[in-house]
């Protein structure tokens, strides 16, 4: 199976995107429209409509209303980030996001209204105004399916559907295409191009309890890191606090955007007893269940060692309720949340409280990328939940993300079609002896025996580790613990070997390679975790509680070695508004 | 119920042989476990050759739909528990199969892209800002933009078995769903493929497509409506010829 050059077939675009997302399919109409003469190559494993963006629930945030502000906005997601946000990108993101929203409204995404015909929106955890814009509360759906929708429009994006990119290729420290599996044939395909942009989501699957969609293994990061692309601030993964218990389900934070509680087996509200209260007047915003997600995650896991969880077959929860919206109001704005908990949890909203518990949701940190979203590698852009500009600092605050993947999808795209336009190809030849290297890691997969080590086996384990160790809480022992096992892993994953040996959709070997992201961003979460010796956002360490800005106002960089990453850190751009205490509660609304 | 479930899958591997073959795995069932819960430990623990679609897990993003005991089904939606001892799985009716459970998608996104899936404004767009729309005029479509092309109504539709090249349930409803957008200008460009013999004429009204979709789109009612707005047209057109000759 051993990969002769010219068994490669080439490709050859002027834009490479990869990753049919969100960000990705924003990316290549924006590259579509910069200039229609450009040859845009849509590159991805699964066919656009089953990215992931297609899970989100509540909504995107951008200001609206005559009662908001981009100031606003800039503080509350900077606060809401733990000062660890860049500023300048914070500014950039606020300024347009309205723009990136209403363009959506044009191109026919179905927003909820108000009355008068403008679009709707919603109070969201953190946030100090209702900026969150909503189509009920399958936003990502309909962003997603408009996105999708509309590039048909344009004749020269040319999609590469369920094409598994195996790396990119870059030589001299500049980007010039990718090397892809076409899983239908098996072939080797070598994809050229000046400029590429990686759009391929999050790793929430390298934890065993997530949110997230199977296609989200971290991939694109892992492609970056290995380029020499550093990951920043990778120690940073949001628990979302509503989840269904088993499957790890989103039940949308709209739920207490619209006044839903969360109580504990005593039927009390507990947030209040963590600097969130006091529970009345309500609803009433940054406060109590529109408090930030990892402080709500952080109460959880405080009220489940307190004792004062209830016990449900699937484990410890707290409990949703939204009955007193009463079942209009439920089947208008939250339609989806009472179809999956009655499905999934076989609980009707409208008649009894729903049982939830915090799932891994988003990876705050990703491939490090400039405000226009250019990563250090020359050629290569990346935008969405796999980049870190970074607007989420420590912590994302809902409906942040959705937006975020419009504004730098559209800026990654415009700038790699700016950079495309001017630049030159890779050599194909070259190109080819790349590809041909980089699917070595694909012929060993071939030719280790099977049996000694499976996928299947070497995944449970990476998920007991970072369950373990490297979850809402964490310490030195516990993220030292973590550091071995993974290196351990790393080192049995190469000589993982499958048994499928065939070439037509070979969903064997593209689990594989999965796992194997997985692993290279697992191990980059653990090192930068273990080197922030401190608590801000959602990294918590045990053994040093506070948050320290003398030491610890700084990205972590974590670097690809071929064994454990080495980390370094800069510092984070703050351009207008120096850290200060971080305040929700009665505290945030005086 | 019992501990274990049998899963008979209908298995296609076309590197090895031309034909289909039944393979039989026995697989725990556990209460609160999902059909693609069952798939994903035969691939985990039995037989890593098993090819299928899924992602989301909570039905929305559509990749897992596949023929369960005959009936087309999103597979991570239906649970263990409402089935016998065994189940059979094959993959969705009506379409080519590439491999195992992985049908072809291509035929329609192709389909898809041919009825202009997006907004045609009635003129170019400049400005920054967004749409007007009442919440009445978003109800008129609302429920035809919930389709997730999960293609369970391509697979339980007579007709697109009879005639591959029919546009099909899911993407006449799209086509709908911008019709009926008061951003959208498009209808007629649109009718140009809709009211073709590959359109909403080859529908018989068999009505199966609306009562598989998991997500309750109705798509036998969008093509009723768009029957009788091509009539309308079709009559409109033939009344202002003769005003004309």
């Amino acid at each position: 199976m051993g990969h002769q050059e010219a068994t490669i077939r080439t490709i050859k675009a002027d834009v490479i995107v990869v990753g049919g997302g969100g960000a990705g399919l924003r990316a290549a109409i924006a590259a579509a429209e910069a200039d229609s003469s450009l040859n845009i190559a849509l590159v991805s494993k699964v066919y656009p409509m089953r990215s992931h963006t297609v899970a989100a629930e509540g909504g995107a945030a951008g200001v609206v209303g005559d009662n908001d502000s981009f100031e606003t906005h800039f503080r509350d997601t900077v606060s809401g980030g733990d000062w660890l946000c860049d500023q300048d990108a914070v500014d950039l993101f606020v300024q347009e996001a309205p723009k990136a929203l209403h363009e959506l409204d044009r191109w026919g995404c179905p927003w909820s209204r108000q009355p008068d015909g403008r679009v709707a929106v919603r109070p969201f955890g953190g946030m100090k105004i209702e900026r969150t814009w909503y189509a009920a509360d399958k936003s990502g759906f309909h962003i997603l399916h408009t996105l999708f929708q509309t590039s048909l429009k344009y004749p020269s994006i040319h999609r590469h559907d369920e094409f598994f990119v195996v790396d990119l290729l870059v030589e001299d420290g500049v980007c010039g295409g990718v090397v892809a599996i076409e899983l239908k044939t098996g072939d080797t395909v070598a994809i050229l191009a000046p400029a590429v942009v990686m759009a391929t989501g999050g790793a929430g699957r390298a934890f065993p309890f997530t949110t997230n969609g199977g296609i989200n293994t971290g991939d694109g990061m892992a492609m970056a890191y290995r380029a020499g692309v550093p990951l920043k601030d990778m120690e940073f993964v949001q628990y979302h606090p509503t989840c269904l218990p088993g499957t790890g389900i989103l039940l949308t934070e709209g739920a207490r955007g619209e006044g839903g509680i969360l109580v504990n087996k005593d039927g009390y509200r507990y947030l209040q007893d963590y600097n969130l209260g006091p529970p009345d007047p309500w609803p009433r915003k940054k406060a109590m269940e529109l408090g930030p997600r990892d402080r709500l995650s952080q109460a959880f896991w405080h009220e489940q060692r307190k004792g004062n969880a209830v016990k449900h077959e699937a484990g410890d929860v707290v409990l949703l309720d939204i009955r007193h919206l009463g079942e209009k109001k439920i089947n208008e704005r939250l339609p989806l949340v009472r179809e999956l908990a009655r499905t999934y949890a076989g609980v009707d909203p409208v008649h009894e409280p729903m049982p939830v518990r915090p799932a891994v949701h988003y990876v705050m940190g990703g491939i490090d990328t400039n405000i226009d979203a250019a990563t250090p590698v020359r050629g290569l852009f990346a935008a969405g939940e796999c980049a870190c500009v970074s607007i989420n600092g420590a912590n994302r605050l809902g409906s942040n993300s959705l937006t975020e993947l419009l504004v730098f999808g559209k800026r990654a795209g415009m700038n790699a079609a700016e950079l495309a336009a001017t630049a030159t190809a890779m050599d194909e030849a070259a190109a080819k002896a790349l590809a041909s290297k980089a699917m070595q890691r694909v012929d060993a997969l071939h030719s280790n025996p099977a049996g000694t080590e499976t996928a299947a086996g070497l995944r449970q384990e990476l998920h007991d580790l970072m369950e373990g160790c490297v979850g809402i809480y964490r310490d030195e022992a516990l993220l030292e613990k973590a550091a071995s096992g993974i290196a351990d892993l790393r080192e049995r994953y190469a000589s993982l070997g499958v048994t499928d040996h065939s070439k037509v959709f070979n969903t064997e070997v593209a689990l594989a390679l999965e796992l194997g992201a997985m692993i290279e961003v697992g191990e980059a979460m653990v090192h930068s975790a273990l080197l922030r010796r401190e608590s801000r956002g959602a990294h918590q360490r045990l053994d040093y509680t506070e948050r320290n800005d003398t030491e610890f106002l700084v990205h972590s960089l974590a670097y690809y070695t071929g064994s454990a990453p080495r980390i370094e850190h800069r510092p984070v751009t703050i351009t207008r508004w120096e850290p200060e205490e971080r305040v929700y509660g009665g505290a945030a609304n005086g | 119920m019992a501990d274990t479930i049998t899963v008979r899958v209908l298995r296609y591997q076309p590197e090895a042989e031309e034909k289909t073959f039944w393979q039989e795995y026995e697989v725990p069932s556990r209460n609160d476990w999902v059909i693609l819960d069952a798939l994903n430990y035969i691939k985990d623990h039995l037989d890593g050759s098993l090819s299928f679609r899924w992602s989301c897990h909570m039905a929305v993003c559509g990749s897992c739909g596949m023929m369960v005991d005959d009936e087309p089904t999103l597979v991570c939606k239906a649970f263990l528990r409402d089935y016998p001892e065994s189940i059979e799985i094959k993959p969705l009716a009506n379409l080519p199969v590439h491999r195992d459970l992985m049908s072809d998608m291509d035929g329609f996104t192709d389909k898809l892209a041919k009825v202009k899936p997006y907004v045609i404004p009635a003129e170019a767009q400049s400005s920054e800002e967004g749409c007007q729309q009442s919440p009445e005029e978003l109800a008129v479509f609302r429920q035809y933009t919930m389709c997730i092309n999960c293609l369970l109504c391509y697979a339980a539709c007579p007709q697109v078995g009879l005639n591959p090249g029919y546009i099909g349930p899911a993407a006449l409803s799209l086509a709908h769903r911008y019709n009926l957008d008061s951003r959208d200008t498009g209808r007629r460009e649109r009718n140009e493929v809709t009211a073709s013999d590959e359109g909403v004429w080859e529908c018989t009204f068999v009505g199966e497509c609306s009562e598989v979709c998991p997500k309750h789109v109705d798509p036998a009612g969008a093509i009723q409506q768009m029957k009788l707005a091509s009539s309308l047209d079709w009559l409109l057109d033939k009344l202002v010829r003769r005003d004309k000759s």
